[in-house]
């Protein structure tokens, strides 16, 4: 499909991002950015314990302070809806999940630290921080529940005094095998048992969270600009279920958004407050977080403690897998929460592996810590893990080789449908892992080790593969999930007189370079240049109603709305051409931008058929209506799944226990790639992601719910340094069976499929080097490596 | 941050004067302190910006042949014009944070602040250097009493720092993978009279000379002279990034390293 002429801007192209101009030259428009006339700035009054009661809070004086427009505490918002959670998860039992209420102030008690006790709008900044050193409260202390196995105990603290436990659900999947499961585990010829954490992170994208509301006098309509993956989103949650505000009173604006990594999904108290603030002030209300504010309020992603069991008979067939994993839901249920430990993860349990049974248990967990919810690959990373881990560990106890293993398991026929509920279309394992012991060189890693260890060093080797389910979409099954939203997308293909075109999305590009993409995808179907049409996205007001960018979703969902809506344009062109060539339109051509007559050698331009669809002057106006506008909502039947082999080089120094990343190999199977440039860009990003949860980053708490890790100077990002060359490639193509483009989305794999390589890397190496360690918890810190090597 | 009034004397003189001001305070490169500020963790009512008194700055060798360094010179500037007279200190500079950190931190900064963390405390105990003052002149042995205290008096500015330049040295720094401050950092210093070891980020009571291997090294100067001996884990300090075991481990493996780096 690529084409290599230099003018080809359409599909395969590897077109630079147009969007990264005003990037790179600070003419981005943030959300920050954004300053309305006579707005006052909010400054929120955080709680700095974890767990409290409440018992006076006086803002009298405060209220006096210079520069005072109006304070806020809960009170203020005991009549306003609770921020809601957009996924009902039904346990075990049949129950529904348990789903306290979220006020958009504390009220009564403090759940984490960074709650947010009072809300002080001011002229300035520096006066409502002022004014927020001047109320006078009492909080009572109360012991906090932190550590899952803890909250669950009898007598544990209660983060909610109004739910009997601190268990949001018991979920099992699924739950008729677990019979078989049960009973393959005891049979089976071997067992590896393997407990481990996937560790808190915080998503920490470069933009910190913003919001600026405003309210019209004139017409009762307000305006949120705020730093968002779904605009749309937004307007519905916070509209229908928080403010009471209908959608076509409520405007939400998601501008330049500077990375999201699923952290910015979500509906925020703080969101809700500056658009509540706006009416109650008669004055714009702006919020920017600082960095500080992020770590302590931003949703934290991950934060399970499992233990997995795989059986495998006596050939070293996979016969069944069994899991019990502890989710953290932080103090109250964000957004989506309460399916990244159950749908996104559940379901991803057979990864690339035929193996007959599985079954899957979780226990949420209420804990007074910040909310966790989705982070880049969501739920997926966590399954990934877990299996990839669990398999290295079982070809170490069994001594077979682990990718021989691997392969020896691999999922050969589609479609394939997994005993945790998936049908997988397409996919072919053996090619990508063939594809990645080429570009790894693992032929070569026998001599790359003996080098290291004649300079002292230990080197390891970790290889694993990944399945991912993206283009999180069809509506009736996430229905029948819990899902309280339907996730089809939405396009608007606005073609003008002169042949340009608006493409209006329902995703939302923060990052991603849809910008530059999905023009790409326009132009082939039309046979145009891509420099004619722009994307616009992120403004409720200016497109349809559409779902937003998470779960690689956009390119799979939104652009196989935008080819539909395309497809219409190319129908009522068509009818227009035929009617200017005076020919029948069963005969009309559209290639290279140009409608000709098939079999002679009439044509009309693109431009000439835009043009007489504004000005109909010779036009079939008894046959067809003027304008060339077309909508589409596309609705999948399917998700999509990526999978890929990645394989990780570990150099370890045996004196300090410091982990250096070598060399570092993806082979993806994407299906078809529209932009192979930024599909590289997404999985440099996402590695780059993988490798700093799986050696650096880690959200930490102390006993009594106080975050250690609230700033960079204790929260360790990966940099430049930190990450080798990678070599990826993506020439492995199993095109999607079910979406128009055969694409699958590959904006989440590195991330998920990275920290098992590096950890299985870390591992071996330790093994090279007499050290018997059968597993390690992320983040393979040098302190930790040390102390794993003391036994 | 609190609202504050700035000064920007161009001499000493008036530098101290300013700092006789009710709640004044010295501002070096701004690279603790403006964060500090930011957080509203402090609130000077007056800055004083040192950063335009011209003879406050500089690098040079004196009569003596000590190495003298402006107090309010920058790391940057250090890591540049040190390398060619002492190569260990001006390599120690260049690692100090990034660029940006660099070319606004200074020695007399970093100094005063004496983060247990801090790099250049380790540098000035290990050279036996001194710390001249607006009044007096402080032997670093004197002159460290622990996490961020040191013997100034209020209003006290780090004038100068003079540096003894020894035969060989090395810095050895083993990250925190977070802030990449020291988690250890070792300055071996050798010079006819003898073997200097410091050791920063290690120890609750901040930088502190490693006797038993300054001993060892004076005897002989050999990585292998350092066999068998380690430091207590005691006092060393234990957090997210590492345990004090851990700590107490890395300052062998860094007094080796910086022995054997030594130049
Ligand atoms: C991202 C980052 C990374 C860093 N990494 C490192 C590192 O790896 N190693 C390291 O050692 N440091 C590191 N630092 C700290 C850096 O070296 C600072 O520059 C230094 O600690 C303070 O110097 P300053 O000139 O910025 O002082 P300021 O921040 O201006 O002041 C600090 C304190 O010293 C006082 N003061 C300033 N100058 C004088 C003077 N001449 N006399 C008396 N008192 C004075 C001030 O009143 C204040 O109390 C880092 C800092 C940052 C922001």
């Amino acid at each position: 499909m690529p084409k290599d002429t230099a003018s080809h801007t359409g599909i395969g192209a590897s077109t630079k991002r147009r969007e990264d101009v005003r990037f790179l030259t600070g003419n981005g428009n943030y959300t920050d950015d954004i300053s309305v006339f006579g707005q006052a700035y909010v400054h929120f009054l955080r709680s700095d314990v974890a767990h409290g009661r409440i018992t006076s809070i006086d803002t009298s004086a405060a209220e006096g302070m210079p520069g005072v427009v109006k304070i806020f505490t809960g009170k203020d918002f005991e009549a306003v809806g609770s921020i809601p959670c957009g996924w009902q998860v039904t346990d075990r039992h049949g129950a529904v999940m348990k789903e306290p209420r979220h006020p958009v102030l504390a009220y009564g008690k403090v759940r984490h630290v960074g709650d947010p006790i009072a809300a002080i709008v001011a002229d300035s900044l520096a006066e409502a921080r002022d004014a927020a050193e001047a109320i006078v409260y009492d909080i009572e202390e109360l012991p906090a529940a932190v550590n899952m196995k803890d909250a669950l105990k009898d007598g544990a603290p209660l983060v909610h005094d109004d739910l009997s436990d601190n268990l949001c659900y018991d979920w099992g999947f699924v739950e008729e095998n677990k019979g078989a499961v049960n009973e393959a585990i005891k049979t089976a010829a071997h067992v590896t048992t393997l407990e481990l954490v996937n560790n808190r992170l915080v998503a920490n994208p470069m933009e910190p969270r913003v919001a600026v509301a405003e309210w019209n006098k004139s017409n009762d309509e307000y305006t949120l600009y705020t730093t968002s993956q779904n605009p749309h989103v937004i307007r519905l949650l916070m509209g229908a279920f928080v403010l009471g505000i209908p959608e076509h009173k409520l405007r939400v604006v998601a501008p330049d958004v500077g990375g999201g990594f699923g952290t910015k999904i979500f509906h925020y108290a703080e969101e809700a407050f500056c658009t509540f603030a706006a009416k109650a002030c008669k004055r714009p209300v702006k919020w920017t977080s600082t960095r500080s504010e992020a770590f302590m309020s931003d949703a934290h992603g991950r934060d399970h403690v499992t233990k997995i069991e795989l059986a495998l008979d006596k050939d070293n067939n996979f016969t069944a897998i069994r899991t019990e994993t502890l989710a953290n839901m932080g103090a109250y249920l964000s957004t989506f929460a309460p399916s990244v430990p159950t749908w996104l993860h559940g379901t991803l349990m057979a990864g690339n592996y035929k193996t007959p049974n599985i079954y899957v248990n979780v226990k949420a967990v209420f804990t007074n810590t910040v909310p966790v919810d989705a982070y880049r690959g969501a739920g997926r990373p966590e399954a990934t893990y877990q299996l990839e881990r669990v398999i290295d560990m079982a070809a170490r106890e069994l001594g077979v080789d682990p990718i021989a293993l691997r392969r020896q398991n691999f999922i050969t026929e589609f479609p394939y449908a997994t005993p945790v509920a998936v049908e997988y279309d397409t996919g072919d394992y053996p090619a990508t892992m063939d594809k990645l012991e080429e570009i790894a060189d693992l032929a070569g890693f026998a001599a790359r080790r003996k080098e290291s260890e004649a300079k002292g060093k230990l080197r390891g080797l970790g290889v694993n593969c990944y399945i991912e389910a993206c283009g999180i979409a069809p509506s009736n099954l996430v229905g029948q999930l819990g899902a309280r939203a339907g996730l089809y997308e939405s396009a608007t293909v606005r073609v003008n007189a002169t042949g340009s075109i608006s493409v209006m999305t329902g995703s939302h590009s923060h990052g991603q370079g849809h910008e530059t993409a999905f023009p790409q995808v326009v132009a082939e179907m039309l046979g145009i240049d891509a420099s004619m049409i722009d994307i616009v996205h992120g403004d409720t007001a200016r497109g349809p109603m559409g779902m937003g960018t998470y779960g690689s979703r956009s390119l799979a969902v939104g652009g196989s709305a935008m080819v539909r809506a395309t497809e219409k344009i190319i129908n009522k062109a068509k009818k227009i051409a035929a009617h200017l060539m005076e020919a029948s339109e069963g005969d009309i051509e559209l290639k290279d931008g140009q409608f000709t007559v098939a079999g002679t050698d009439k044509s009309v331009a693109w431009g000439d058929v835009t043009l007489a669809a504004y000005v109909p002057h010779n036009y079939p106006l008894d046959d067809i209506e003027p304008g060339l506008e077309e909508t589409a909502f596309y609705d999948p039947s399917n998700f999509t799944y990526p999978s890929g082999a990645y394989a990780c080089e570990v150099e370890l120094d045996p004196e300090t226990g410091k982990v250096t990343i070598e060399r570092f190999s993806a082979a993806d199977d994407f299906g078809n790639i529209i932009n192979p440039m930024i599909v590289s860009g997404q999985v440099h990003g996402g590695i780059a992601q993988g490798i700093g949860q799986a050696l650096l980053e880690n959200c930490a708490y102390d006993e009594n719910g106080q975050l250690l890790s609230a700033s960079y100077m204790d929260y360790a990002m990966p940099r430049a340094a930190d990450v080798p060359f990678y070599a990826v490639d993506h020439s492995c193509q199993t095109p999607c069976t079910h979406n128009p483009l055969g694409v699958k989305g590959c904006g989440e794999a590195g991330a998920i499929g990275s920290p098992p390589a590096v950890i299985n890397a870390v591992i071996d190496a330790l093994n090279s080097g007499g050290h018997k360690v059968a597993h390690m918890d992320m983040p393979a810190s040098p302190s930790r490596v040390w102390a794993a090597m003391q036994g | 941050m609190y609202a504050f009034e700035i000064e920007r004397p161009t001499t000493l003189a008036d530098a101290v004067a300013a700092l006789g001001r009710e709640e004044a305070q010295a501002l070096g490169g701004g690279q603790t302190l403006i964060p500090t500020l930011k957080q509203r963790l402090a609130m000077p009512s007056v800055l004083v910006s040192l950063s335009g008194i011209a003879e406050m700055r500089g690098v040079s060798v004196n009569d003596a042949g000590l190495l003298c360094i402006g107090g309010g010179t920058t790391h940057g500037t250090v890591a540049k014009e040190a390398a060619a007279h002492y190569p260990g200190l001006a390599d120690l500079a260049s690692h100090i944070g990034d660029p940006a950190v660099r070319n606004r931190g200074t020695i007399g900064g970093s100094l005063a602040n004496n983060d247990p963390s801090a790099c250049y405390p380790a540098a000035a105990l290990a050279s036996g250097a001194t710390i001249v003052t607006n009044t007096r002149e402080i032997t670093a042995d004197d002159y460290f009493q622990g996490m961020f205290t040191t013997a100034l008096e209020e209003g006290e500015i780090v004038t100068e720092v003079k540096f003894p330049i020894p035969e060989v040295s090395c810095y050895i720094k083993f990250e925190q993978p977070a802030s990449r401050f020291a988690l250890v950092g070792v300055f071996v210093a050798k010079s006819a009279d003898g073997v200097r070891v410091a050791v920063t980020g290690a120890s609750n009571n901040g930088v502190f000379r490693w006797s038993e291997a300054e001993a060892a090294l004076s005897s002989e100067f050999s990585v292998g002279a350092l066999d068998g001996l380690s430091v207590a884990s005691d006092d060393m300090i234990a957090d997210l990034h590492g345990s004090a075991a851990y700590r107490a481990h890395l300052v062998g493996v860094m007094t080796k390293r910086a022995v054997a780096g030594a130049k």
